[in-house]
C-alpha cells in the first residue's frame, strides 16, 4: 500500500551501507546517516532521488534530536530505523588505551542510545515502527581480544533487551541483530576470508527485522553461542574462542 | 525542532482506520492559539492540517508530519435561544452537544450525521447531510454565520452571502479552521419520529417506496442488502420518518434521559463488546449471513408497520455499536458513496452491486438515501439518490478493491454522479476534476491563492488529488 521509510545508521560502508541498498531495492524510502560525506555521496549517487544522504557523527549526541526531527519531516514519517554504526579498532594484547576505549563505547553504544531513544520516544507516541541494532556475537562474552568492543556490544544487546521490553506492549518491535565475522571495512584487519559479506548479513538482517527478539544470522552461530555463553570461566579463558 | 513538539507526535487515521500518517496534535483552547499554531507551523516550515473528531472516514484529516489542529477543545456553546432556536458556538462542539443542550427546549439540530461525535467545524467542512437531505439540504444550508481564522492569521466573519461563505463549507479545511458557528435549530414538539418500515423485495421497490414518501415524510433511508442477486437484488429495509406533533404527544419524550441509547442488548449483553462478535462475522460468509438474516427479520417482524422511535435511536445508528469499526481490523474499511442523478441510480447502483458480486468484493453494508442538490463549492449532492456501502479492507486484495471502485466510479461519472470527499478513499484525479468540471476548480484555485497564498493547509487528501493543489505549486514539483 504506502510506501515506507527507513533511517540508517551508520550507512557509509559494511552492514549499514548494503542495509540502504537492499532497502531502496525493495522500495523504501532511505535516509543514510553517516560521518564520511564522501562515501555517503558515492552511495546517494547510486540512487538519485532515492535516498536521502545525512552527514552526521554519531558522537555529536547533542545534534541528534533535531537531525532526527528533520529526517521524520523530509521522509513523510518513519516506519524502521537500523542503527549499524560501529567501530572495532585494533587493539594490542597488553592495550588499555581508554581514549580510545571510550570512542568505541561513543559510537557503538552512546551513539546508539542517543538515536534509538529518539526513535523510541516516537514510536512510544505513534505505537508503530520497528527498531533494529547491530549487536554482535562479541557481545555473547568478555574475550580478551577486544575488551570494550565486547563490552560496548553487550550493553547495546541490554539496551535494546529494555527497549523491546518497555515497548512491546505499544506495538512496536525492537530487534538485536547478533552477526558472526561478516568482512567489512571495520573487520579487514582481521583478515576474515570466508565469512558471511555485508550483502549477505544485510539480506538476513531485513528479513529478521520485523520479528523482534535477538538473532543470529546464521544456525552454526546460534548453535556455537548456545555453548560458548555456557562454558565456565575458567575453561573459557584457556580457549581462544 | 523542540522536545516540546515532539512530544505531540501521534499516528492518525481516518474512521476507516486503513490509511495512518504521523503528525503533530495542537489542541488549541482559542482563536488566538489557533492563530499560533499557524505561526509555529510556518516558523517551522510545516503544514497543517485540520481534524475534527476525526469521523471522516480516509484521508482528509491526516497529512505526514504536518501540525494537527484538532478543533475538539474548542467547544463552548457561546448562546442559545430557546425562543428563535438560534445557537451560537465554538466549532469544536460536537453534533451530540448540540442535541443535548436543546432539545429539552424543543429543538433539534436541522441535519445530523449517522453518528453524533463529529464537530461542527468538521461536520461544515465536509457539508454533512442526513436521511432529511431531500427536505431540508446539507448542515451548511442551516448556518446563519461563522468565524474562521485563515492561514494568515486573520480572523473573518462570514455570512451566507459572502463568496467566500460556500467554498469554506464544503471546502474540507483548505481554506481556514472553522472557530465558531451560528446555527438555527429545528423545533420540535416530541423527541420521538413515527417510523414506518417497509422491506422493499428489490430495486423497483426500493425506488417506488423513495418515490411514494419524498413528498411528506421528514426523513428516508434504507439499507440495502449488496449479496442479494437476480429478482432480489436491490432488497433491503425501507424507513420512512415524521416528527411527532398534535395533542396527544409525551413531552417528557424530549427529555434527554429519554433519548440516551441503552449500554445493553436486550438488557444484558454489553453493547461495548459487540464489535468483538462483529469482528468473527466480519467476512463474506458472516456477512452475507448476518444480511439475510436481517432481510428475513424485516420481513418477518416489521414490514408495512410503524412503530415510534427517539430521535437519538433514528438518527445515530452509527452510535449503536460502540467502536464497530474496529471489526474490520487489521487493514480497517472503506466507505464508498456516489450521488447519481435520479433517472439513472436504478441502473447505476444495481450495476456497482453486480461489478462488487463479480469480484466477490460485496459491501458488507449498502445504505441508499435521497437528495436534493445545493450550491456550496464542493457540493456532492444530486437531484438524485446515494448510495454508501463498506468495504472490508485486506492487503492482499486492496488492488482489487481499487480496481473495482475505478470501475464503479467510471459508471457514475457517465451518469452525471458526484462524490463525497468525507467518505472517499479512491477517487482518481481525473474523477475528481470530470465530476467538479473546470470551473470549480479554477474558483477554488482562485480563492486558496487568495487565503492560503503558501499552501499550509494541507491533507493526505489533497496529496492523493494533485489536482487540487493551484496550479503555481504544481509547477514547482
Amino acid at each position: 500500500m504506502s510506501k515506507k521509510r527507513a533511517l540508517v545508521v551508520g550507512a557509509s560502508s559494511g552492514i549499514g551501507r548494503e542495509i540502504s541498498r537492499q532497502l531502496i531495492q525493495s522500495g523504501w524510502t532511505v535516509a543514510a546517516v553517516a560521518r564520511r560525506k564522501d562515501k555517503l555521496q558515492t552511495l546517494a549517487d547510486e540512487f538519485p532521488g532515492q535516498l536521502q544522504p545525512v552527514v552526521h557523527d554519531v558522537q555529536e549526541t547533542d545534534a541528534i534530536p533535531e537531525v532526527f526531527a528533520k529526517i521524520c519531516h523530509n521522509l513523510g514519517g518513519l516506519d524502521l530505523v537500523i542503527y549499524a554504526a560501529g567501530v572495532m579498532p585494533p587493539v594490542g594484547p597488553h592495550e588499555f588505551d581508554t581514549e580510545k576505549d571510550l570512542e568505541i563505547v561513543q559510537t557503538n553504544l552512546i551513539g546508539a542510545i542517543a538515536w534509538l531513544n529518539e526513535a523510541a520516544s516516537r514510536f512510544d507516541k505513534t505505537g508503530h515502527g520497528t527498531i533494529v541494532g547491530i549487536g554482535s556475537v562479541a557481545g555473547d562474552r568478555g574475550r580478551s581480544g577486544q575488551p570494550v568492543y565486547n563490552t560496548s556490544k553487550a550493553a547495546l544487546a541490554t539496551y535494546l533487551e529494555a527497549l523491546r521490553n518497555r515497548l512491546a506492549k505499544r506495538g512496536v518491535k525492537v530487534t538485536t541483530i547478533k552477526p558472526g565475522p561478516v568482512q567489512t571495512e571495520m573487520t579487514q584487519h582481521l583478515g576474515l576470508k570466508g565469512a558471511m559479506t555485508a550483502s549477505e548479513a544485510a539480506r538476513r538482517t531485513l528479513i529478521l527485522a520485523d520479528r523482534g527478539g535477538e538473532h543470529y544470522l546464521s544456525a552454526k552461530h546460534r548453535f556455537a553461542f548456545f555453548i560458548i555463553k555456557r562454558i565456565p570461566s575458567p575453561i573459557f579463558r584457556r580457549l581462544s574462542v | 525542532m523542540n522536545r516540546a513538539i515532539g512530544d505531540r507526535v501521534a499516528r492518525l487515521s481516518g474512521y476507516g482506520q486503513r490509511t495512518f500518517a504521523d503528525g503533530y496534535i495542537f489542541r488549541p483552547g482559542s482563536v488566538e492559539e489557533v492563530i499560533n499554531v499557524f505561526h509555529e507551523a510556518r516558523r517551522d516550515g510545516r503544514n497543517v492540517t485540520l481534524r475534527g473528531a476525526g469521523r471522516s472516514y480516509g484521508d482528509q484529516a491526516i497529512y505526514p508530519e504536518a501540525y494537527v489542529l484538532e478543533i475538539g477543545r474548542m467547544n463552548r456553546i457561546l448562546s442559545w435561544d430557546a425562543q428563535s432556536g438560534i445557537i451560537d458556538c465554538e466549532a469544536g462542539a460536537t453534533i451530540e452537544t448540540l442535541w443535548r443542550h436543546t432539545i429539552e427546549d424543543g429543538w433539534w439540530p436541522p441535519v445530523v450525521s449517522g453518528t453524533m461525535y463529529p464537530t461542527l467545524a468538521g461536520a461544515l467542512a465536509m457539508n454533512i447531510h442526513g436521511k432529511n437531505n431531500f427536505r431540508v439540504g446539507t448542515l451548511g444550508e442551516h448556518v446563519l454565520d461563522l468565524e474562521i481564522v485563515t492561514p494568515t492569521g486573520e480572523k473573518l466573519t462570514l455570512l451566507p452571502t459572502d463568496p467566500l461563505f460556500p467554498a469554506v463549507i464544503s471546502g474540507f479545511g483548505m481554506f481556514g479552521v472553522i472557530v465558531r458557528v451560528k446555527l438555527q435549530m429545528k423545533k420540535l414538539e416530541s423527541g420521538n419520529l413515527k417510523v414506518l418500515a417497509v422491506s422493499p423485495a428489490n430495486w423497483d421497490e426500493q425506488f417506488e417506496l423513495f418515490e411514494e414518501h419524498e413528498t411528506e415524510a421528514d426523513y428516508m433511508v434504507s439499507w440495502v442488502d449488496c449479496f442479494a442477486k437476480g429478482t432480489e437484488a436491490g432488497r433491503g429495509q425501507f424507513h420512512a420518518a415524521w416528527y411527532e406533533n398534535g395533542e396527544s404527544i409525551d413531552r417528557r419524550s424530549l427529555w434527554v434521559s429519554r433519548q440516551d441509547l441503552p449500554d445493553m442488548i436486550m438488557g444484558i449483553f454489553p453493547k461495548s463488546l459487540v464489535w468483538r462478535v462483529l469482528k468473527l462475522l466480519c467476512n463474506r460468509t458472516g456477512m452475507r449471513l448476518l444480511n439475510w438474516a436481517k432481510d428475513r427479520a424485516g420481513r418477518l417482524l416489521d414490514n408495512g408497520k410503524f412503530h415510534t422511535q427517539s430521535l437519538v435511536a433514528f438518527s445515530f445508528l452509527l452510535d449503536y455499536v460502540p467502536n464497530w469499526r474496529n471489526a474490520y481490523l487489521p487493514d480497517g474499511f472503506i466507505q464508498y458513496q456516489s450521488f447519481v442523478p435520479k433517472e439513472h441510480a436504478k441502473r447505476v447502483f444495481s450495476e456497482q452491486i453486480k461489478l462488487q458480486q463479480e469480484s466477490k468484493l460485496e459491501s458488507f453494508l449498502g445504505v441508499l438515501k435521497r437528495h436534493r442538490p445545493d450550491s456550496f463549492l464542493f457540493s456532492h449532492a444530486v437531484d438524485g439518490y446515494s448510495l454508501a456501502m463498506d468495504f472490508k479492507v485486506t492487503k492482499a486484495r486492496w488492488d482489487e478493491l481499487e480496481l473495482l471502485c475505478h470501475r464503479m466510479n467510471d459508471i457514475v461519472l457517465a451518469a452525471g454522479g458526484r462524490f463525497y470527499l468525507a467518505k472517499d478513499s479512491t477517487l482518481r484525479p481525473e474523477d475528481f476534476q470530470q465530476y467538479l468540471g473546470d470551473s470549480t476548480l479554477k474558483e477554488f484555485w482562485r480563492l486558496k491563492r487568495l487565503i492560503d497564498p503558501e499552501n499550509i493547509l494541507m491533507s493526505s487528501l489533497t496529496s492523493r488529488l494533485p489536482v487540487l493543489r493551484t496550479p503555481l505549486e504544481h509547477h514547482h514539483e
